[in-house]
């Protein structure tokens, strides 16, 4: 099972360590991330695998809100199925 | 890798512009708890509908969860009562009302709908009791919801049953006058009703519907005004494209969430309604949508044309998008439940006049109006067989929902407070139609009936 982990907000020294160390600790394996930075707006897009990650895809997404409120940082975790059915026919 | 465009665009329809699920509703079949003895038959409808919808809330919360959408509601239709209480018609059907709030209120769903009547062709045992009690029911209990289904174009409309509904909804607002008359909020009256409705308050669960089964309600009229906020000088044809391709995304997550649920539940799915359901929050409004298409004011000449191609694209797009598609599927115009239908309404561009011809070409009718409440019990029966008519010929759904404001008049301001919204008291053609209502019978089938 894969979903993907998106974050957007200001751009800081150590956002990607901070989101990766939730995936690391929770067993969940980064598989592509893309990034970007427009001026001082950073975007962040990882495809992840949680289908050996140690807790369920609501917790991991309590675990991100709880990181993006403290970093005032939108992370939205979301199942790669939303994406898949809604752009591809 | 997934588009990143794609992810972006998702992202941003639900943190920006309101897209979510509307509703998972539940339909429960009650016809295994007739009972001759009314309390019995209350105990059968608590237990079973307990037993079928008591993990519905959690289940609707933990997709929610799963997938990142919101899912707004999660409700519950049953069988129309009067179908139940047919079986002890000399009692009173109240109680099998505050049956369906207790449960409602132990499955935590907030509205249940049911308590009802078909009524499109005569009254049967439970039918004339169960309209008369419907003021009582809703004063008395609050998730419980109602509907009756007055026409259908094969049948043609009950004019007695009409005339009756005229009186319902003016009772049903004095009996709850001290609640902002929200007794008529939570009164649908129907012409061609489906069976299969996932909306409020005009969900029952049809006679020829499985036991129990999953239907969901889309929404999302925020994204449509965005996708269209994008092309501002596009002509029709791109229009239409636009908000098919918009309805096709909205729908293919309504159809993944209905197959989910269905699945943890264990209940067979039954249908994804492709709806517009405004919300009185901003930038959820269908009325936007009309007036980014180049209105002034929703209800401006041109709304009708406007609302038509709007929801011919919506079922355009959405019937691609999901393996059934039933309930409404359309756009709903329910003016106290859209900021921009209140705004319009408000500033009187807006008219009474105007909704009925835009309900010729929506997907229900004269939704959450508020009206006088000193207008007669005729000219509301009047309303409703005007709809009626409509929806009739037209082969469609069509429906009323008026709310006589007790003790105001127009211009003033009925809030009902939360999803309900608030609404202006708006003007009502004044002409008695009483001889006409008085007279009773029925109006025969139209010619559109006889397609064997």
């Amino acid at each position: 099972m894969r979903a993907v982990i998106t974050v957007i907000g200001k751009d800081m020294v150590g956002i990607l360590a901070k989101v990766s160390a939730i995936c690391a600790e929770n067993s969940v394996n980064v598989l592509e991330v893309t990034q970007s930075v427009l001026q001082d707006l950073f975007a962040m897009i990882m495809l992840v695998d949680i289908s050996k990650s140690k807790v369920s895809i609501g917790e991991l997404s309590d675990q991100f809100t709880e990181l993006g409120e403290r970093e005032n940082l939108k992370i939205h975790v979301m199942h790669e199925d939303i994406f898949n059915s809604m752009h591809k026919i | 890798m997934i588009d990143t465009h794609d992810i972006l665009e998702t992202i941003q329809m639900i943190d920006n512009e309101n897209l979510d699920i509307r509703t998972i509703t539940m339909g429960i079949s009650l016809l295994d708890c007739i009972d001759s003895d009314p309390d019995r038959a209350c105990d059968k409808i608590y237990d079973k509908i307990c037993r079928y919808a008591g993990k519905l809330v959690e289940t609707g919360e933990q997709i929610s969860k799963d997938y990142g959408i919101p899912i707004i509601h999660k409700r519950i239709s049953v069988t129309p009562i009067a179908l139940v209480a047919g079986a002890c018609p000399d009692r009173d059907p109240v109680r099998f009302a505050h049956a369906l709030d207790r449960a409602a209120k132990t499955t935590g769903v907030n509205f249940i709908g049911g308590y009802s009547a078909l009524v499109h062709k005569g009254f049967g045992p439970g039918d004339y009791g169960l309209i008369e009690s419907i003021p009582q029911a809703l004063a008395e209990t609050e998730f419980v919801c109602s509907s009756v289904n007055i026409g259908t174009t094969k049948a043609g409309i009950n004019m007695d049953a009409v005339k009756k509904m005229g009186q319902v909804v003016v009772r049903a607002a004095e009996a709850t006058k001290e609640k902002n008359c929200i007794g008529p909020a939570k009164l649908v009256v129907f012409c061609n009703a489906p069976e299969d409705n996932p909306f409020m308050a005009g969900a029952f669960h049809g006679v020829g519907e499985p036991d129990c089964v999953i239907n969901v309600g889309v929404s999302g009229p925020g994204v449509v005004r965005a996708a269209l906020h994008k092309c501002p000088d596009a002509d029709l044809s791109e229009v239409a494209n636009v908000v098919k391709k918009t309805a096709f995304k909205i729908t293919r997550m309504g159809q993944l969430v209905a197959q989910e649920a269905s699945r943890r539940l264990c209940v067979p799915f039954g249908i994804v309604d492709l709806s517009l359901a405004p919300t009185p929050a901003v930038g959820d409004s269908v009325a936007h949508i009309l007036e980014e298409m180049g209105l002034e004011s929703c209800g401006a000449c041109g709304t009708t044309a406007c609302l038509a191609l709007l929801n011919d694209a919506v079922k355009k797009g959405g019937i691609m998008a999901s393996s059934h598609v039933g309930g409404l599927s359309g756009a709903f115009i329910p003016v106290s439940e859209d900021a921009g239908m209140i705004d319009a309404a408000k500033r009187g561009a807006l008219t009474i006049t105007k909704l009925e011809a835009m309900t010729a070409v929506c997907s229900v009718g004269l939704d959450m109006i508020v009206i006088p409440g000193d207008t007669p019990a005729s000219i509301i029966s009047a309303i409703i067989a005007d709809e009626a008519a409509i929806g009739m010929v037209n082969s469609k759904t069509t429906a009323v929902r008026v709310i006589p404001a007790i003790g105001k008049e127009v211009g003033d301001m009925l809030d009902f407070g939360g999803l309900l919204g608030s609404g202006p008291v708006m003007e009502v053609n004044r002409w008695s139609p009483e001889k006409f209502i008085s007279r009773g019978g029925r109006i025969p089938a139209p010619m559109q009936s006889l397609k064997n």
